[in-house]
C-alpha cells in the first residue's frame, strides 16, 4: 500500500521538477529569448512564408480572437467532412464505416475544443486516416490554440499600456514546433518502446488461452497517445482509453502518461510568472491551484483505497481497496490519483472506469471539472482561473475601500460584466444540460432515438443521475472523460453535448482575453499603500474562497442528488 | 476653521421610522422595484406565493402544503421585501432630516430686488419672494437681512452669520472682488450693506442638488455600484438556473417539491441581504458627507474620493495655523535687545495684520509695552514702498519690510547692510521662518523672525493618509527653502513652492498622466481650472462662485483638512458594500444545509445526513431559513447606515480582517441563527 502512495508522490514530484524549468522555457520561446530549439526558426519561417503570415504584424485582442475563431471554424468543417466520409477513404484496413452526421458533428467539435468526448469506440468508430488526420491533428491544433490564447492573455498583462499583443499565428506555430511536437516525440518514443502499437496494419488475430480466436485492434497508436496527454486532450486510440492494455501497457507507461498530461498545465502557470515578470504572483496562483488539487486528490485516494462498504458487508475482504473498474496493474491509489489529475486538467483520459469509483470520488472528479482551474487545461486553465480571480479582485477591492484594480488597471463594470457572464455560463450549461437529459429520461423515456432515453442509464437512482451530470459537466469542462455507463451515441447526447462543448470552450477563451485586452488599454495606475496586492497569500486565499463558494453554491443541489445521496445510502 | 461636527442625531427617530414605514409600502410598486433586480425577483416570488395561498385557501387543496403554511411563507417574503424597502427609506429619511435642517434656512424669504447694482441708495428696491429671483438678478441686503439666494457680492463688504449652514457661530467677512465674494442663501447679514448678483437658477442651488441626491430622486448609480449590481444580478441568474433545473432533477428523483419550497430556496439563495441594503448604503454615504458639512454634487465624487492617490493642500490654514507669528527678535550690532524690541513694536503698532499684531504681542511678553501716541505718524504698507512703519515725533523713521526692500532703502542712504544680519536672515529662512528686517533712520537695527505654526496633530493626520496610500502635497507661495522646512516638519510627502495657479494645474496634470487620482481644495477664482481638472475638487463655501462651480464638492465649514474625512467616507462606502456582499453570499452555505435536505429528505431519507443543524422538520427548516434571510436585513440596517469602519492598516491586513469577520462570520452566523430560529419555530409547529 505504501508503495502505491510512494509511486504517486514520485510522479507528482517529477512533474513539479519538470514543470518549473519547462515554464521558463515556454516563457523564453515566446519572449524571443534563445532556447535550445532555436534551430527550428527556419522551419517556422518557412511555415510563415508558405501561409502568407507576417510574423511581425502586431494584433490587438479583437484581431487575435478573429484569427483564433476563424481558423477553428475551418478545422471544424474539415473534420466534419472527413468523418462522414471516412468509410470510403483510404487508410481504413479494418473497413470501419463513416460516422452518422450527428456523431460526426459531436466528434468534430469535441476534438476541436480539446475535449474528446468520444461517443464512439476508437477501434470501430474511426479509421487510421481520421485517427491521424482528424483526431491527432486536432489534438495538436486545439492544444496549440489553448497555449496561443494564454499567450495573448500573458501579453496583455505584461506591458503597462498597450494594444499590441503579438501575432496569433506566431504563438500558434511556435506552440506546436517548440512545445507540443518535441514533448510528444519523447513521450511517443517512450510509449512505443514500452509496448504501445505503432503500425499501419489492420487487426491482428490471436488465439486466447481458452482457444478462442479474437481480433486485436492496433494501428499507429503511440504517436496519438502522446499528444492525447501532452495536449490535455484525452481521446483514446482504443475505446477503453488508457485502461486498455495496449494504450497503457504497464506501470511505467502509466507514469509517463500521467506526467505527460500534467506538465503543460503546471508549467503554463510558471510561464505566466516568467513572462509577465511577476514570479511571485505565479507562485501564489500555483500554490492555490495545488491546494485545490490536493484537496480533491487526497480524499479520492483514501476512498478508493478503503474499498467499498457494500462489498465489505458481504464478508468479502478487499485487501487492495475498491477494485471494480480498475486495472490490477495500476491499483486503486494510482487510479484514484489519475482520475483527479485527468479531471482537474481537462484531459479526460481514464485508466480506470470512473463510473465504478466510490461515490465521493465521483464527486471530486465532478468538482475537478466544474472548477476546471486547479491547473486546468493546456493554456486555458489559467484563463479559467483568471475569471475567478477577477471576481475576487472586485469583491476584495471593495472590501479594502478602493475601486478594484488588477496589475495597475482599474476593473470596472464592463470587465465585471464579462467575468460575471463567464461565471454563470458553466452552471447554465451543466445544469440546463442535465435538466434536459433528466427531463427526457423521465418524461420521454420512449422517444424513438438510437438509444431510448429510458435506456440511457446503466444504473438506476442516484448513480444514474450522476452519469447524466457527469456527461454534461465533462462536455462543459472540455474534459472528455465519462461515466461510461451512459448510452451516449444518439442524436440527443451528440447534439446537446456538441453545443455545450462549443460554448464551454470558446466563451471562456473569449471572456478572459477580452477582459485582459480591455484592461491593457486602460491607464496604468501605480501602486500605493492602499492598493490591494494581488500577489499576496491573502489574496490567493480570497481567490480560493471565491472558487469554492461559487462552485458550491452552483452545484450543491445537483451533487446532493447524485454522489452525496449515493454516499449517504452506502455508508 | 474650527471643525464643527453637528451633534450626531441617533440613528433613527420616531418620526423617521414613521415616514420610512410608509415609504416601505409605497416602494412596493413594481415600477420602483425593478431598479433593484435582486429584490424585484423576491417581489415576484411573493406574488406567486400569494396566488398559491389563495388557491390553497379557496380549493382546500393541500398538495402544495396547507394554506396556513403557504400564507406564512408569503408573509415572510413580503416582510423581506418590506425590510429592504425600509432600509432604503430610512436612509432617505435620515438624509432628508439632515437636508431639512439646512432647508429650513431657505424658507421663502423676502428679497430686495434692485435693477441698478451701482446705485448707492435703495430707491428702486422692489421686494419680492426669494423664489421669484432669477439668474443674474441683483438684490441688496443690509444688516439684519437674511440672504434670499446664493450669489456673488458685486458691491460692498459685510460680516455674515453662516451658522445656519455651518453651525459655526463666529461671523465671517464677505466682500466684493477677491476670493471671498460668495454668499449662501439662508445666511444672515450682520453688518453693512452688500449688493449681490444671483448666480443660480431657482431650485438649482448646491443645497437643492444635494437634497435631491440624498432623497434618492436624482440618485445616479456610481460606477462601482453598477459593477456590483451586475455581479449580484449574475448571482441571481445562477440561482434562477439552480432552482429551475431542480424541477427535472426532483422529477427524476421522484420527489415532489412544493412551490413554497422552490421559492423559499430561491429567495434564500439570491443575495437579498446586500441587494436589500445596497441603495441604503449609497444614500448613507452621501448622508455621512452631508453630516461632515460637505455638499457633494454626485455620489460618484464621494466614491472617487476613496480612490485618491494624491492630495494637494494649501499650506496656510491647512498645515499651518492661519498666519505667521513673531517668534524671535534678533538685534543687529548697534542697539541693545530691549531697544530693538521697542523699535520693532513701534513699527507694528498700527499694523492690523495678524503678523503685525503678533509682533506687538511678543514684545509685550518680553516686557516691552509700547503704546500709541497721538503724535505718531503711521505709515501703512503700500505696494510701492513694500514696507510699513511709523514716523515718531522726534523725526525717527522706523520701517520694517522684507530683506530686499530694506536693503535697497539703506543702501540708497549710503549705509551698509550688516553681514551678521544677512546671515541671520538666511538662517531664519532655512528654518522655515520669514525674516522681517527693521531699520531706523535707514540704518538696519535687527531682524524679526516670523514662524509658521504647524497645526497640532497634523503630522498624525498625514501619517494616517500615508497609510491609506495617499500622497500629500503642500502648496505654498513661500520660497523653496522655507517650503522644504515646513514640509519636512509637517510630514507631507512633497511640496510646490512659490506656487502660481498654473503650477498647481501642471502638478495635477503630471500626476494624472501617471495614472493617479488627485484631490485638491481651493477657494479662489484662480483655483477654478485646477479644481475642475482635479478628480475631486473641494471648493470652500466662502470661495468664489467660479471655484464652487468648478469643484465637485463644496465644504460648508471652509476647513481644508476636510479632504481627509472625504477620503475616508469614500472608502467606507466601498468597504460597506464589499463586506456586506461577502456576508450575503457566505450566508448561502448554511441556507443550503437547511433547505436542500428539507426538500429531498421525504423521498431520499439518506440525505438526512446533510441536516447538520439537526433541524426539526422540513417545514421548520424552510421557515427558519426564510425567517433568518428576512430578519438579517433589518439587523444589518444600522451597520449599512453607519458604514463599516475603515482602518488604515494596509490593504492586505484590511482584507484579512474583513474576510475573517464578514466572510468566515458570514458562513458561521447563519448556522447558529437558523438553528435558534428552528428551536423557536418548533414550539409552534
Amino acid at each position: 500500500m505504501n508503495d502505491e502512495i510512494a509511486g504517486i508522490v514520485i510522479v507528482f514530484g517529477i512533474t513539479l521538477l519538470i514543470a518549473f524549468p519547462l515554464g521558463k522555457y515556454i516563457s523564453n520561446v515566446f519572449t524571443g529569448n534563445r532556447t535550445i530549439l532555436g534551430f527550428l526558426a527556419p522551419v517556422e519561417r518557412f511555415i510563415y512564408r508558405l501561409c502568407g503570415i507576417d510574423p511581425l504584424q502586431e494584433m490587438n485582442w479583437k484581431q487575435h480572437l478573429k484569427a483564433l475563431l476563424t481558423i477553428n471554424l475551418v478545422w471544424f468543417f474539415y473534420a466534419f467532412i472527413m468523418l462522414i466520409s471516412q468509410g470510403s477513404l483510404f487508410l481504413n484496413p479494418d473497413g470501419n464505416p463513416s460516422q452518422t452526421p450527428d456523431l460526426a458533428f459531436n466528434t468534430a467539435i469535441s476534438f476541436l475544443v480539446n475535449c474528446d468526448l468520444q461517443h464512439y469506440s476508437g477501434e470501430s468508430g474511426v479509421t487510421y486516416l481520421t485517427q491521424i488526420g482528424v483526431c491527432a491533428f486536432l489534438m495538436f491544433v486545439s492544444a496549440a490554440t489553448g497555449i496561443a490564447a494564454a499567450l495573448i492573455f500573458f501579453r496583455a498583462l505584461r506591458d503597462k499600456v498597450t494594444d499590441k499583443l503579438g501575432n496569433f499565428w506566431v504563438f500558434f506555430v511556435k506552440s506546436i514546433t517548440r512545445i507540443l511536437m518535441p514533448i510528444s516525440l519523447v513521450v511517443a518514443l517512450l510509449l512505443a518502446f514500452s509496448g504501445t502499437p505503432t503500425s499501419f496494419e489492420g487487426k491482428d488475430t490471436v488465439v486466447t488461452m481458452q482457444g478462442d480466436t479474437v481480433g486485436v485492434s492496433r494501428g499507429p497508436a503511440a504517436a496519438m497517445i502522446a499528444i492525447k496527454h501532452v495536449g490535455t486532450n484525452g481521446g483514446g486510440w482504443f475505446g477503453a482509453n488508457s485502461a486498455h492494455p495496449l494504450e497503457n501497457p504497464n506501470y511505467f507507461t502509466n507514469c509517463v502518461e500521467l506526467i505527460a498530461q500534467f506538465i503543460l498545465p503546471l508549467s503554463m502557470v510558471f510561464a505566466f510568472g516568467f513572462f509577465i515578470r511577476k514570479k511571485k504572483m505565479a507562485y501564489v496562483i500555483f500554490g492555490i491551484m495545488t491546494i485545490g488539487f490536493l484537496a480533491l486528490a487526497i480524499p479520492t485516494i483514501v476512498h478508493e483505497v478503503n474499498g467499498n462498504p457494500a462489498i465489505a458487508a458481504l464478508g468479502v475482504s478487499q485487501p487492495t481497496g475498491a477494485m471494480e473498474g480498475k486495472e490490477t496493474r495500476f491499483g486503486p491509489a494510482m487510479s484514484g490519483f489519475w482520475s483527479i489529475v485527468t479531471t482537474v486538467i481537462s484531459t479526460g483520459s481514464v485508466n480506470s472506469m470512473h463510473d465504478s469509483s466510490m461515490p465521493l470520488s465521483g464527486m471530486t472528479q465532478l468538482l475537478g471539472m466544474m472548477i476546471n482551474s486547479f491547473y486546468g487545461g493546456c493554456g486555458v486553465g489559467i484563463l479559467n482561473y483568471f475569471i475567478y480571480l477577477m471576481i475576487a479582485v472586485f469583491i476584495s477591492g471593495l472590501m479594502v475601500g478602493r475601486t478594484p484594480e488588477f496589475m495597475g488597471h482599474k476593473v470596472e463594470a464592463r470587465e465585471i460584466k464579462i467575468a460575471a457572464l463567464i461565471t454563470l455560463l458553466s452552471p447554465l450549461l451543466i445544469l440546463a444540460g442535465t435538466a434536459l437529459s433528466a427531463y427526457y429520461n423521465v418524461h420521454h423515456a420512449d422517444a424513438d432515438w438510437a438509444v431510448k432515453p429510458g435506456n440511457w442509464l446503466n444504473n438506476p437512482s442516484f448513480h444514474g443521475f450522476s452519469e447524466m451530470l457527469y456527461e454534461n459537466t465533462s462536455a462543459n469542462a472540455n474534459n472528455g472523460s465519462g461515466f461510461e455507463g451512459l448510452g451516449d451515441n444518439n442524436i440527443f447526447w451528440n447534439v446537446v453535448t456538441g453545443f455545450i462543448l462549443l460554448l464551454g470552450r470558446f466563451l471562456p477563451i473569449i471572456g478572459p482575453i477580452a477582459i485582459a485586452g480591455i484592461l491593457a488599454k486602460k491607464k496604468h495606475v501605480p501602486e500605493s499603500a492602499g492598493t490591494l496586492k494581488t500577489d499576496s497569500i491573502t489574496f490567493g486565499v480570497m481567490t480560493l474562497a471565491v472558487i469554492v463558494i461559487i462552485n458550491a453554491l452552483s452545484y450543491f443541489p445537483a451533487l446532493a442528488l447524485g454522489p452525496i445521496a449515493e454516499y449517504f445510502s452506502l455508508y | 476653521m474650527t471643525n464643527t461636527t453637528k451633534p450626531q442625531a441617533g440613528l433613527f427617530t420616531g418620526e423617521m421610522m414613521g415616514t420610512a414605514l410608509k415609504q416601505a409600502f409605497v416602494k412596493l410598486s413594481p415600477k420602483l422595484m425593478i431598479k433593484n433586480p435582486v429584490m424585484f425577483t423576491v417581489e415576484i416570488g411573493t406574488l406567486v406565493m400569494l396566488v398559491v395561498f389563495l388557491v390553497a385557501a379557496i380549493t382546500g387543496d393541500t398538495s402544495q402544503g396547507s394554506a396556513a403554511y403557504n400564507f406564512i411563507i408569503f408573509l415572510i417574503l413580503l416582510l423581506t421585501v418590506l425590510f429592504a424597502n425600509f432600509a432604503e427609506a430610512i436612509a432617505e429619511a435620515r438624509g432628508k432630516a439632515q437636508a431639512e435642517s439646512l432647508r429650513k434656512a431657505r424658507k421663502d424669504t423676502p428679497a430686495k430686488k434692485i435693477s441698478d447694482p451701482s446705485a448707492d441708495r435703495d430707491e428702486q428696491v422692489q421686494t419680492i419672494s426669494s423664489a421669484q429671483l432669477q439668474l443674474d438678478d441683483y438684490f441688496v441686503c443690509i444688516a439684519g437681512d437674511v440672504i434670499p439666494m446664493d450669489g456673488e457680492i458685486v458691491k460692498g463688504i459685510a460680516s455674515i452669520d453662516e451658522s445656519a449652514i455651518t453651525g459655526e457661530s463666529a461671523p465671517v467677512i464677505r466682500e466684493a472682488g477677491g476670493d471671498k465674494s460668495s454668499v449662501t442663501g439662508g445666511t444672515k447679514v450682520l453688518s453693512d450693506r452688500i449688493v449681490v448678483r444671483v448666480t443660480t437658477k431657482p431650485g438649482e442651488t448646491f443645497l437643492d442638488k444635494m437634497i435631491a441626491l440624498v432623497e434618492g430622486a436624482n440618485r445616479q448609480k456610481t460606477p462601482n455600484e453598477i459593477a456590483l449590481t451586475i455581479l449580484l444580478a449574475s448571482f441571481t441568474i445562477v440561482f434562477i438556473i439552480v432552482c429551475v433545473t431542480l424541477k427535472p432533477f426532483a422529477d427524476y428523483a421522484n420527489t415532489p417539491i412544493t412551490i413554497a419550497a422552490y421559492i423559499s430556496l430561491f429567495v434564500c439563495l439570491i443575495p437579498t441581504t446586500i441587494g436589500g441594503l445596497l441603495s441604503a448604503i449609497g444614500i448613507a454615504g452621501m448622508d455621512r458627507a452631508l453630516r461632515a458639512n460637505i455638499i457633494a454634487k454626485s455620489g460618484k465624487a464621494v466614491e472617487t474620493a476613496g480612490d485618491i492617490d494624491t492630495l494637494l493642500l494649501d499650506k496656510t490654514g491647512t498645515i499651518t495655523i492661519g498666519n505667521r507669528k513673531a517668534t524671535n527678535f534678533y538685534a543687529a550690532e548697534g542697539p541693545g535687545d530691549k531697544e530693538f524690541i521697542a523699535l520693532a513694536a513701534l513699527s507694528s503698532l498700527a499694523d492690523d495684520t495678524p503678523e503685525g499684531k503678533s509682533i506687538v504681542e511678543l514684545a509685550l511678553q518680553q516686557g516691552v509695552n509700547m503704546k500709541r501716541e497721538a503724535d505718531m505718524n503711521f505709515i501703512g504698507f503700500t505696494a510701492e514702498t513694500r514696507s510699513s512703519g511709523v514716523d515718531l515725533a522726534d523725526g525717527t523713521k522706523i520701517r520694517k519690510g522684507a530683506q530686499d526692500t530694506i536693503r535697497g532703502m539703506v543702501m540708497k542712504a549710503g549705509n551698509g547692510f550688516p553681514l551678521s544680519v544677512s546671515e541671520r536672515v538666511k538662517k531664519i529662512s532655512e528654518n522655515g521662518g520669514t525674516p522681517l528686517v527693521v531699520a531706523s533712520n535707514d540704518k538696519v537695527q535687527g531682524v524679526i523672525e516670523l514662524q509658521d505654526i504647524i497645526k497640532p496633530g497634523i503630522q498624525e493626520r498625514f501619517e494616517r493618509l500615508r497609510k491609506m496610500g495617499v500622497k500629500t502635497v503642500m502648496v505654498t507661495g513661500d520660497n523653496p527653502l522655507t517650503a522644504k522646512f515646513i514640509a519636512e516638519k509637517a510630514g507631507v510627502d512633497d511640496f510646490i513652492a512659490e506656487a502660481r495657479p498654473e503650477d498647481k494645474m501642471n502638478y495635477i496634470k503630471t500626476e494624472q498622466n501617471n495614472g493617479k487620482l488627485v484631490a485638491m481644495m481651493g477657494d479662489g477664482t484662480n483655483d477654478a481650472p485646477a479644481l475642475a481638472q482635479a478628480d475631486v475638487g473641494v471648493a470652500m463655501n466662502s470661495g468664489t462662485q467660479a471655484a464652487k462651480e468648478a469643484g465637485n464638492m463644496v465644504d460648508l465649514d471652509n476647513d481644508p483638512t476636510k479632504l481627509i474625512e472625504v477620503v475616508e467616507i469614500g472608502k467606507q462606502l466601498l468597504i460597506t458594500r464589499g463586506t456586506l456582499t461577502t456576508f450575503s453570499i457566505a450566508n448561502d452555505v448554511a441556507k443550503y444545509f437547511a433547505i436542500v435536505p428539507a426538500l429531498f429528505v421525504a423521498a431520499i431519507p439518506a440525505l438526512q445526513g446533510l441536516n447538520v443543524m439537526n433541524l426539526k422538520s422540513p417545514e421548520t427548516a424552510i421557515l427558519s431559513a426564510v425567517i433568518f434571510n428576512a430578519i438579517i436585513i433589518p439587523i444589518l440596517i444600522p451597520l449599512a447606515l453607519r458604514g463599516v469602519a475603515y482602518k488604515p492598516i494596509g490593504a492586505s491586513a484590511l482584507l484579512r480582517r474583513n474576510l475573517l469577520v464578514y466572510g468566515v462570520g458570514g458562513v458561521v452566523i447563519p448556522f447558529i441563527g437558523i438553528k435558534l430560529i428552528d428551536l423557536l419555530v418548533s414550539i409552534f409547529i
